[in-house]
């Protein structure tokens, strides 16, 4: 059973070992935070001047919060904590607004990103005999890069297909005897859905499991996905602040996810009070990375919403399990996995001379994928009378659109004063998908 | 030149009925329509009596829509006359961007309603007449 760890000695590791390790990697987390503009700042006015001033994990709490917003005003080098010719790669996603956020890392914080995606890998029971297909984006998207490196190191044949092209997808499943693979639920649902049509029976395909993330899904879909391709389905959470794909991930016996907390210091808070908050209680996800020293992040706020579940796991894993993703405290909205902020259409939109203010964001299943509806009304005044006008203003519309939030809108045209007029930007999206 | 009213609308249903009752309350008289159709919306392309009094109406009920100078082209209705009649402006380096025609009498006259760029810098009036085609104003549309 030597096997099922990737790192015994820290999967296992004994709650008094963690506190001093997690101590003593904060300590150094903050020693590289103070070398930024902003938390240079930021943490002198809360009296820390140094590594040294934290003196247990108490003072954690002295340490302010971090938010989107921030990484968003520091762009692009204002949490940059190394000389840039330390980094070896950046990953950016899209802000609440037209600004986006980037995350900059040395060679030694992917090393330490890939362990723990081998650590996640190894506790499903996936070995270096199996055959890893990516479907999720590769790029600045942390999801492709992020398991592909953690797969690549544990010897896993990996099939770097990417997103999007399912005839390609079920094919290479087939003629590779693919037995892992990653991907949405959404997109899982949608390749069983496409396997009659592309003539290819289950019994072609080898597949044994399936690592889902990037969007919340319940248990009931779960079930569904596993029972439909008789596999094993095991939840998996991250987000780009935090590397990517790799935080918490399912053991073999899917209780919760564990969160790797040699490298991430995981707390819940009550997103009102900002009040921590103890197990079993639902509340805001709030990450501090432990390892990373060209943009450490000190007490992010997610925004997702989960709880972390009480006891042990039989797995022996003394790695604190977080529940799945319950829901968002703000409007983001995820679509087919990528995550999109009504404000960052709006941005757009705004910018159109020939489109009026009101717009309506509609979000709508096709088969088993999302599809997001932009409606904006036209400018009388700018109305020229020409069709050919009201073509090239769509097309543009989409264009600046996909620009901004990576996926591609239905961009419909309607008249002055048709969509309903709305106050405060929630009520301007029409979320219209049933839950997965 | 006489005017054509253009007017952006979605393609759903009740649209045509919500333009034609404004136009309708307005005593407008509809002398020829034409939709140009792009799945979930299109523009309506008017010709009608009273163009000031037909676009004041629309625009006062929200409507994106404008007059376009267009080229009203009385034809005799025979064989061959549309084709010379394009025959002419594409001599004169008039380019048609849009067109809708109508037979007005069976047999002896149809009218042509032109989208064009360059009508109006050209002497294009004087070059049709002289070919034998009637170019009509805004008094002789009212009166068709």
């Amino acid at each position: 059973m030597e096997a099922y760890y990737w790192n015994k000695e820290l999967e296992t590791i004994d709650q008094a070992s963690l506190e001093d390790l997690q101590l003593k990697l904060l300590r150094d987390t903050v020693q590289a935070a103070l070398k930024t503009p902003f938390y240079r700042n930021r943490l002198k006015k809360a009296g820390i001047n140094s590594g040294d001033d934290i003196r247990s994990l108490q003072d954690l709490q002295r340490i302010p919060f971090t938010t989107k917003d921030d990484l968003r005003e520091g762009y692009p080098t204002g949490l940059l904590a190394v000389d840039l010719a330390e980094v070896v790669r950046i990953h950016t996603s899209s802000g609440t607004t037209g600004t986006p956020t980037v995350i900059y890392h040395t060679k030694e914080d992917l090393d330490n990103w890939t362990e723990l995606v081998c650590r996640c890998i190894v506790a499903t029971g996936a070995t270096r005999e199996d055959v890893f297909q990516n479907t999720m984006s590769y790029g600045l998207f942390t999801g492709g890069l992020g398991l592909h490196y953690g797969a690549e190191r544990l010897g896993m044949t990996v099939i770097p297909v990417g997103s999007g092209n399912t005839r390609r997808q079920i094919q290479l499943m087939k003629d590779f005897k693919t037995t892992v693979i990653h991907a949405t639920p959404s997109y899982m649902l949608h390749i069983y859905s496409k396997l009659n049509e592309f003539k290819i029976p289950l019994n072609e395909l080898f597949l044994k499991k399936a690592y889902l993330g990037a969007e919340p899904y319940s248990e009931n879909t779960r079930r569904k996905i596993e029972e439909f391709f008789h596999i094993d389905v095991y939840n998996s959470y991250g987000l780009s602040e935090m590397n990517g794909p790799g935080v918490s991930f399912e053991c073999i016996h899917k209780c919760g996810m564990h969160t790797w907390e040699d490298s991430y210091l995981l707390e819940i808070i009550d997103p009102k009070t900002t009040r921590t908050l103890s197990e079993e209680h639902e509340g805001e996800i709030v990450l501090t990375n432990l390892r990373r020293r060209a943009t450490p992040l000190l007490r992010y706020r997610t925004r997702d919403l989960a709880f972390i579940h009480k006891g042990k796991c039989k797995c022996k894993r003394t790695h604190r399990r977080l529940s799945r993703i319950t829901g968002r405290t703000d409007d983001m909205l995820i679509i087919n996995g990528v995550n999109v902020y009504p404000s960052q259409i709006e941005e757009v939109i705004m910018r159109i001379p020939q489109v009026g203010t009101n717009y309506q964001i509609c979000l709508e299943k096709d088969g088993t994928l999302d599809k997001i509806i932009v409606k904006v009304e036209i400018y009388s005044k700018l109305f020229t009378g020409d069709i050919r006008q009201l073509d090239t203003l769509k097309a543009k519309i989409n264009e600046e659109l996909r620009a901004a939030i990576i996926i591609s809108p239905i961009v419909e045209l309607h008249e002055p004063g048709s969509l309903p007029v709305s106050e405060g930007k929630a009520k301007r999206v029409v979320d219209s998908r049933t839950k997965l | 030149m006489p005017r054509q009213l253009n007017i952006f609308i979605e393609n759903r249903p009740g649209r045509l009925k919500s333009v034609t009752e404004i136009l309708s309350q307005g005593n407008i008289n509809i002398i020829a329509f034409t939709i140009q159709d792009r799945g979930d919306f299109g523009v309506m392309k008017l010709l009608v009596d009273k163009p000031d009094v037909a676009h004041l109406a629309l625009a006062d009920k929200g409507f994106a829509c404008v007059l376009k100078d267009i080229l009203v082209v009385s034809i005799q209705d025979k064989p061959g006359n549309l084709n010379k009649l394009a025959s002419l402006l594409l001599k004169h380096n008039i380019n048609i961007i849009d067109t809708h025609g109508f037979v007005i009498e069976p047999g002896n006259r149809g009218i042509c309603c032109i989208e064009s760029a360059g009508a109006e810098n050209a002497n294009i009036t004087k070059i049709l007449e002289k070919e034998g085609f009637e170019v009509l104003g805004d008094k002789e549309i009212s009166e068709l």
